[in-house]
C-alpha cells in the first residue's frame, strides 16, 4: 500500500503542490532534450544518406567543442576559430569518406557501423593527444552568448531561465529550420533525400555519391559543433561528453532512424520524461541515477508495439 | 606442399562431414593444444600469465558467446559487457552463500543465471530487429550495471561497492583469490575453454547451428520452412548469454580479483564485439585470432617502445593505444571485412594448391 502510495500518488500529488518545481524540472529536460534531438539529428541525417549507423557522432560532438576551445586556447580570436573549426570539421568529413567509407561501399550494415565505431576510436586517443584529457571552460563569453539568467515567478514559485538554455534552445530552433529548408527546398538536399530512397536510382541519374556522404559528415560536423558549444557552455568540454552520444541512441530508437520530426520529438519526449522519472520516481523509489537506462527502457518499450519508432518507415519485409 | 590434401578420399558422409575433413587441420590443431597444455605453462613468466595468455582465453569465449548470437544467429548485440557482469556477480552470491561449492562448478553454474537474464532481454528480438534491437541491447547494458551498482544485496553490503573474490579451493589446491597462482587459474580457464569451445563448434555444426542461419539469413524464409524462429533465437540468446556469463564469472574470478560495477560498462562490451569482428562473425577459430590481436596489440605497443629503449609517456601510450587500436580496427574492416578468419581460409586455400596458382 506504502508502495502504491509512491508510486501512484505521491509523486503526482508533489507535482501539483509545487507547479514552479514542476516547471523548472520540465524547462531542464526540454533543455537536455534539445540537445539529445541535436545529436540525434546528426545521426539521422548519416543514416538517411548512407544507411551508416554513424557511431562516431557523440565523439565528433567532443572533437569539434575541443577543436573550438583549443584553438581559442591558442590565441585564435573566437569567431575566427568557429570558422577554423568548422575547416576542420569539413576535412574531417574529406578524410572519412575517403579513407574508411569509400572502400566499404556495398558492405553489410555491421562492416560500417564498426568502422564508425573504429573512427570513435581513432578521435578519442587523437583528441586526448591534441588537447588532452582535461575538462576544459568553453569559450561561452567570447562568443558572445548571453550569461546570466531570467527570474520567472509562476505561481507565486520560482521558475530559473539560464541564458544559455535559452540560447541554445532558440539555435537548436534555427538550425533544424535551416536543415528542414536545405533538405526540403534545395537541389543537394534533394539529393541527399534520394540517395536514402535508392541508392543505385540516386547514382543512376547522375547523383554523386561522394559529394553527397562528405556534404552529409560535414553537415553532421555542423551539427556536433553547435551541439558541442550548447552542451559544452553547460557542463565543460571533456570526453565524458561523449557519453550523450549514449543518451541520443535511445532518442532515435524512439523516433525512428530515418525521421528528422521522430528526432525531434523523441529527444524532447525523452528529455523531459527522463528528468520527471528521476526527480519524482527513481531518486525517491530506486536510488537515484535512474538517468542511465530510463531512456533506453522507455524507448524498448515503445518498440514493443511499433518496431520501427514513433516515425520511422514501415519495416516492409519480402522474402 | 604442407597442406597437401591429394590421397585422402573421403568415401562416406560421415568422413566428409567430420569435424577436421583435412588430416592437417586435425594436426595443426593438435599442435596449438600442445602448446596451450604443455609449452606455454612451462616456459610463460606470471608477468604472460597475467597480461596474455588467461585475459586472450576469456576474452575470446567471451567473443565466442557473443559470436553465437551476432555471427550465427544474426542478432547484434552491444550488451555483452552487462551479461558477463551477471555472470561474475551470479557467481559471487554462490560463493559466497554456499561456501561448500566447488569454484569450478559455481562457475559454470554461474552462467545459467546470464542465460536467464539474457533470454529476458531476448525476447524483443522478436519483434525489433537490426540496429534497433542493437540498440535495445543497450538498455539491457545500461540497467544491469545501474543494478549491479544500486543493488546492495549483490555486492553483500560492502562498503567499498565491489566484489572482491575470496580464496577458493578445490581439495586444497587454490583456484582463485589472492593465494591461487597463475598457473593454476590458467589450467582452469583452459580447460573450460577447451570444453565450451568444443561444445559450441558442434552445437554450431548440428541442428540447432542450422536453424540458427536460417535465421540469420533471413528470418520470413526460415520461418516458411517451418523453423520456430522463437525457439531459434531465444535458444541463441540462452546459449550465447551462458557463455558470455560463463567467461565473465572466469573474467573476475581467475583475472581481475576483483570488480566494480563499472568494469561491465559499455567499453568492455565494445572491446568484445571487435574481438568478434575482427575475428570473423560466425566462425569459431576467428574468436580466438581476434582475441590474440586485441589483447595482445596494447601489451606489444607498450613493451617495444621499452624494448627499443624509447622513452614513452605512459599517458600518451595509451591514447596512441586506442588511435592505433581503432584504426587497425577500420584496417582491417577495409582489407577483410569477413575478419581474421576469412584471412586464414584464404591463406589456407592457398597452401593447399601451392605451388599453382589455381
Amino acid at each position: 500500500m506504502e508502495l502504491l502510495n509512491k508510486i501512484f500518488v505521491a509523486p503526482f500529488a508533489e507535482m501539483v503542490e509545487a507547479p514552479d518545481f514542476l516547471m523548472q524540472v520540465l524547462w531542464e529536460g526540454l533543455v537536455s532534450g534539445v540537445l539529445y534531438a541535436l545529436i540525434a539529428l546528426g545521426f539521422v541525417l548519416i543514416y538517411r544518406s548512407s544507411r551508416i549507423f554513424n557511431f562516431a557522432q557523440g565523439i565528433m560532438v567532443v572533437f569539434a567543442a575541443l577543436t573550438l576551445v583549443g584553438l581559442h586556447e591558442m590565441g585564435v580570436p573566437a569567431w575566427i576559430s568557429v570558422v577554423l573549426t568548422l575547416g576542420v570539421m569539413f576535412g574531417l568529413a574529406v578524410t572519412v569518406e575517403r579513407v574508411v567509407l569509400r572502400p566499404l561501399v556495398g558492405q553489410p550494415d555491421i562492416i560500417l557501423f564498426m568502422a564508425t565505431i573504429g573512427i570513435t576510436l581513432f578521435l578519442i586517443g587523437f583528441g586526448e593527444i591534441i588537447f588532452g584529457g582535461e575538462n576544459k571552460q568553453m569559450i561561452t563569453e567570447e562568443l558572445g552568448i548571453p550569461t546570466g539568467d531570467i527570474v520567472l515567478e509562476p505561481f507565486g514559485g520560482l521558475l530559473i531561465l539560464q541564458h544559455i538554455d535559452i540560447t541554445a534552445v532558440v539555435v537548436a530552433v534555427l538550425l533544424v529550420t535551416a536543415l528542414l529548408l536545405f533538405l526540403n527546398k534545395t537541389r543537394m538536399g534533394r539529393a541527399i533525400r534520394a540517395l536514402g530512397d535508392d541508392h543505385q536510382a540516386a547514382l543512376s541519374v547522375g547523383i554523386s555519391l561522394q559529394t553527397v556522404w562528405v556534404l552529409v559528415w560535414f553537415i553532421a560536423g555542423i551539427i556536433a559543433l553547435v551541439t558541442g558549444i550548447a552542451w559544452g557552455s553547460r557542463a565543460g568540454v571533456s570526453f565524458a561528453l561523449e557519453v550523450i552520444a549514449y543518451k541520443a541512441l535511445p532518442v532515435l530508437m524512439l523516433g525512428g532512424l530515418e525521421s528528422i520530426t521522430g528526432a525531434i520529438i523523441g529527444g524532447l519526449m525523452i528529455g523531459m520524461l527522463e528528468k520527471m522519472f528521476e526527480i519524482y520516481w527513481g531518486g525517491p523509489l530506486l536510488g537515484g541515477n535512474t538517468e542511465s537506462w530510463f531512456a533506453y527502457v522507455l524507448a524498448l518499450i515503445v518498440l514493443l508495439f511499433r518496431p520501427q519508432g514513433l516515425f520511422g518507415e514501415k519495416i516492409i519485409e519480402r522474402v | 606442399m604442407l597442406y597437401r590434401t591429394a590421397g585422402q578420399f573421403k568415401t562416406s558422409y560421415r568422413t566428409d562431414q567430420a569435424l577436421f575433413p583435412i588430416r592437417q587441420d586435425a594436426f595443426l590443431l593438435g599442435v596449438i593444444l600442445i602448446c596451450a597444455w604443455v609449452v606455454f605453462p612451462l616456459t610463460a613468466s606470471e608477468f604472460t600469465f597475467q597480461t596474455l595468455l588467461t585475459p586472450i582465453l576469456i576474452y575470446s569465449l567471451a567473443a565466442l558467446g557473443l559470436n553465437i548470437l551476432t555471427g550465427f544467429a544474426g542478432q547484434l548485440s552491444l550488451g555483452t559487457g552487462a551479461f558477463m557482469g551477471v555472470g561474475a556477480y551470479a557467481c559471487y552470491k554462490m560463493v559466497t552463500l554456499m561456501p561448500w561449492l566447488n569454484p569450478v562448478v559455481a562457475i559454470l553454474l554461474s552462467g545459467v543465471f546470464s542465460a536467464g537474464v539474457g533470454v529476458m532481454f531476448g525476447i524483443p528480438s522478436l519483434r525489433i530487429k537490426g540496429f534497433y534491437l542493437a540498440i535495445a541491447t543497450l538498455a539491457a547494458q545500461f540497467f544491469l550495471v545501474w543494478l549491479f551498482e544500486k543493488w546492495a544485496w549483490l555486492y553483500n553490503y560492502n562498503a567499498s561497492g565491489a566484489i572482491q573474490v575470496p580464496n577458493l579451493d578445490i581439495f586444497g589446491l587454490y583456484v582463485a583469490g589472492p593465494q591461487a597462482s597463475s598457473m593454476t587459474q590458467y589450467y582452469v580457464v583452459l580447460t573450460i575453454v577447451s570444453l565450451l569451445t568444443y561444445l559450441a563448434i558442434n552445437l554450431t555444426r548440428g541442428n540447432l547451428g542450422r536453424t540458427w542461419k536460417a535465421t540469420r539469413d533471413m528470418d520470413i524464409a526460415a520461418e516458411l520452412i517451418g523453423i520456430n524462429l522463437m525457439r531459434s533465437k531465444l535458444t541463441a540468446f540462452a546459449v550465447s548469454s551462458y557463455i558470455v556469463g560463463v567467461a565473465g564469472a572466469l573474467f573476475v574470478f581467475m583475472w581481475r580479483g576483483a570488480a566494480e560495477p563499472n568494469l561491465f560498462d559499455i567499453p568492455l562490451s565494445f572491446r568484445v564485439l571487435f574481438i568478434a569482428i575482427i575475428g570473423g562473425l560466425g566462425s569459431i577459430l576467428g574468436n580466438y585470432l581476434g582475441a590474440i590481436l586485441i589483447v595482445g596489440l596494447p601489451v606489444v605497443l607498450n613493451t617495444v617502445p621499452r624494448a627499443l629503449g624509447i622513452e614513452v609517456e605512459s599517458a600518451l601510450l595509451e591514447h596512441l593505444n586506442i588511435m592505433i587500436v581503432g584504426s587497425l580496427i577500420i584496417f582491417f574492416l577495409i582489407i577483410e571485412p569477413h575478419g581474421l578468419n576469412a584471412l586464414w581460409r584464404l591463406i589456407r586455400e592457398k597452401l593447399i594448391i601451392w605451388p599453382f596458382p589455381h
